[in-house]
């Protein structure tokens, strides 16, 4: 009896000891990747890029010690609210640094008008909605969305590769639809024609009936798929001997999937891509960036350069450090002063300028890319060309980009 | 259905026991454990009551419903969960969500009973359609209903939104009360959980529960004996059903909103993982096991970062954890907590022995 109720009282304090936190002397920045899962790869990147770019300021803010807490998703929106709950009720952050993927991003959307004191920061998720559909005060955003990577590549694929008719592979969410969305506005634009659109679940290990499906008189295949899904495509693509050429998503031809073993990846030699990074750019401040990611881990633990999702949370990282300086991480009033500032950030990033529109949504480039092999076997994206000050509607007058309606599995249509 | 005549042939041998009685069946820990629960709001944050207890409490009566099957009817379920999951879709969709062009709408009053009830019914479907199985065959069908389900739910957008599914599902205000904030949702946890707990303490005595741990031991005498074992395990699945859809209420209003995530293959498992861990042979193992898990799942990457690991094989953590459990105790943690149990009686009985045989000698 006396056992049971020490227990009791014991349970009682532990509870109580995790409740009252610790005082704010340190800055705690909540950053959430995906751990698990398909996009793992990607999120253990993220987490990279979010390090380099806190160790560059010494790991330090305005003077402040920071404290990352990193919680883990499986790029679903059920994981990502779990871990943003945890974050801001548990952890006390006001700073989020996340989501990585687009569901998430606009889950966290809707969670963030919840707890207006807190500032989210996304740092790679991609879906259109999340700055464009009742946007949040309190979310911001330093990378493109889906739609705006593809910016300029519709117009490329069709006048200088050629490719007249495409079949359309993407895993069924999101981002993938934005992906297509963005691509679809230029090269249909242009003349292009999509054929056929295959939405595979997040998570396929099977893409034995999609290969089949595939039909024969395209020019080219448009893949918007990632991390692993990627891989597992173009391995069981390979074991069927196809021949078909390819057009990559933002992160079907990133170094998540370039730097992944097995000689599958070879198939995407010559790949068309775009995204907000281009490996192979001679820029010296892509360079800088590159050098800084290679020197920070070792080599078995990071991919050959920088993958989207480092330079996405490096920058994500970099506009909230840039904002948090202005107000000397001064966080009493809610974070309503930093919002402020943050708005106004103006980012030099390794990947271009960046700055935010209204709905606080980066403006920034997009990088055409063609994937080719290095001489030390090693696949990268070689430089074709870069689109500069992307906004969110493409070019388009806002009336005539809501014409178009949202991205989904059939929007727009791409018929001749 | 020839469930109502042995019921009353069972029902005569046992007398009721007046409430009194019940009271003072349950041991100490029992009342200090339901008087910490009441009080808990007092002594635990915001965090630890909704995100911790609260969570752990509708997992433990979706891992409740299998225990219910699994330990007193011995078919193990893996539908429990889907059902919950479908529950928690009904209310998304028949109440209200953001998602405003496939909400109907409805007020609370009526899309909740309409949801509990259609999933009900699910559930007993289910169960009917793979009552004629046993062992592994019925973990294969009702996995098989459970991953269709979810593939329906990610791949259907004109009901069930796809991927994304349902944000925005606020809990009613009612009686003038926000059952979304804190501590009124606590208590509706911890109502709807200790509601179901007792049911299916009752339930297991009941005549109904006796029948059903007879087809569990002998299906083949008790059919002899007159009870239609089918319709018994078709029952135990809708009853069962019936605590994992109002759990699935709670679940989509615990995560304001539902995706096709809630209901895929691994939270399935985990029911199953839940309720193995915790102890099948007793109502209560769920709960435990519940809150084991919630407990892994929120804090094993930090715990991993503090102790200086990476992170990111937080997974392993959580995995080892459930082993070692298994592995030290075929019947979970309940098994654990009675074995020490026993091992400290049987030490004080033999001291006693020995203080009186050494009493003796001057």
């Amino acid at each position: 009896m006396r056992k049971a109720l020490m227990a009791a009282v014991a349970a009682c304090a532990l509870i109580a000891a995790g409740g009252t936190g610790q005082a704010q002397e340190k800055l705690r920045i909540g950053v959430m990747a995906t751990l698990s899962g398909a996009l793992t790869s990607g999120g253990e990147d993220g987490v990279r890029g979010a390090q380099i770019a806190l160790k560059q300021r010494g790991g330090k803010i305005a003077g402040r010690e920071v404290e990352f807490i990193i919680a883990a998703t499986d790029a679903s929106p059920d994981s990502a609210l779990r871990a943003a709950r945890k974050l801001v009720e548990q952890d006390k952050v006001q700073l989020i640094l996340g989501p990585l993927s687009g569901s998430e991003g606009i889950a966290m959307r809707d969670y963030s008008k919840t707890v207006p004191n807190v500032t989210v920061v996304d740092a790679s998720s991609g879906a259109l909605e999340t700055t464009y559909v009742n946007p949040s005060p309190n979310y911001f955003r330093f990378n493109s969305n889906g739609a705006m990577w593809m910016a300029g590549l519709g117009d490329y694929v069709f006048k200088d590769k050629g490719y007249k008719k495409l079949a359309v592979i993407g895993e069924d969410y999101s981002f993938p639809y934005t992906q297509v969305f963005g691509f679809a506005l230029g090269y249909c634009k242009a003349g292009g024609q999509i054929v056929q659109r295959q939405w595979v679940p997040l998570g396929t290990k099977d893409f034995g009936s999609v290969i089949a499906n595939i039909p024969d008189d395209v020019d080219a295949v448009f893949l918007a798929l990632g991390g692993g899904d990627s891989v597992n495509f173009l391995n069981q693509y390979g074991q069927t001997g196809g021949k078909a050429k390819f057009v990559g998503g933002s992160i079907m031809v990133d170094q998540t999937v370039l730097s992944s073993r097995g000689n599958a990846k070879r198939l995407l030699v010559g790949t068309p891509s775009s995204g907000g990074v281009a490996d192979a750019w001679d820029d010296p401040k892509w360079k800088a960036w590159v050098k800084a990611y290679q020197d920070a881990f070792p080599a078995d633990k990071r991919f050959a350069s920088p993958s989207l999702f480092a330079t996405n949370y490096y920058n994500a990282f970099n506009g909230m450090a840039t904002g948090l300086e202005k107000v000397n991480a001064d966080l009493s009033d809610g974070g309503a002063k930093l919002r402020a500032e943050l708005a106004k950030v103006e980012l030099d990033a390794p990947n271009g300028p960046i700055k935010l529109d209204d709905d606080r949504q980066a403006i920034a480039t997009t990088f055409i890319t063609e994937v080719v092999e290095t001489p030390n076997g090693e696949l990268t994206n070689k430089f074709v060309r870069t689109v500069p000050n992307v906004s969110k509607t493409m070019g388009l007058s806002a009336e005539a980009f809501k014409a178009v309606g949202l991205p989904s599995r059939t929007n727009p249509e791409c018929k001749p | 259905m020839a469930l109502a005549e042995p019921r009353l042939a069972i029902a005569t041998p046992r007398p009721r026991e007046g409430l009194a009685e019940v009271i003072a069946r349950q041991g100490t820990a029992f009342w200090i454990v339901a008087a910490l629960l009441l009080v808990m709001p007092l002594i635990a944050n915001p965090f630890w009551l909704v995100q911790i207890l609260a969570y752990a409490m509708i997992l433990g009566m979706i891992a409740l419903s299998l225990m219910f099957l699994a330990g007193y009817g011995g078919i193990v379920s893996l539908i429990q969960m889907t059902v919950a999951a479908f529950a928690a879709y009904l209310v998304a969709i028949f109440g209200d969500s953001a998602i405003t062009q496939i909400s109907l709408k409805w007020p609370w009053w009526t899309a909740v009973p309409v949801a509990i009830l259609l999933a009900t019914l699910f559930g007993t479907l289910g169960g009917a359609l793979s009552v004629r199985t046993e062992g592994i065959y019925t973990i294969m069908i009702t996995l098989a209903i459970g991953s269709a389900f979810y593939y329906l739910t990610l791949q259907n957008y004109t009901i069930f939104n796809g991927f994304s599914g349902f944000n925005g599902v606020l809990p009613p205000v009612f009686l003038g009360v926000d059952w979304g904030s804190t501590v009124p949702f606590y208590y509706l946890a911890l109502g709807c959980a200790a509601l179901a707990y007792a049911v299916v303490v009752y339930v297991s005595r009941a005549p109904f529960g006796l029948a059903l741990q007879g087809t569990r031991d002998n299906p083949r005498r008790m059919a002899a004996l007159g009870f239609d074992v089918v319709a018994h395990r078709i029952a135990a699945y809708a009853f069962a059903s019936v605590i994992a859809a109002f759990a699935g209420v709670l679940l989509v209003w615990y995560q304001r909103q539902v995706s096709p995530g809630t209901g895929g293959v691994g939270p399935v498992v985990d029911i199953l993982i839940i309720a193995v861990v915790g102890g099948l042979s007793r109502p209560i193992g769920p709960f435990i096991g519940a809150l084991v898990y919630v407990l892994l799942r929120t804090f094993a990457l930090d715990l991993l970062e503090g102790v200086g690991f990476e992170g990111k094989r937080y997974q392993l953590l959580i995995g080892l954890g459930f082993l070692v459990i298994v592995l030290f105790s075929p019947d979970g943690l309940i098994g654990i907590w009675q074995r020490l149990r026993d091992r400290y009686r049987r030490g004080r009985e033999t001291q006693a022995a020995q203080m009186r045989v050494g009493g003796g000698s001057p």
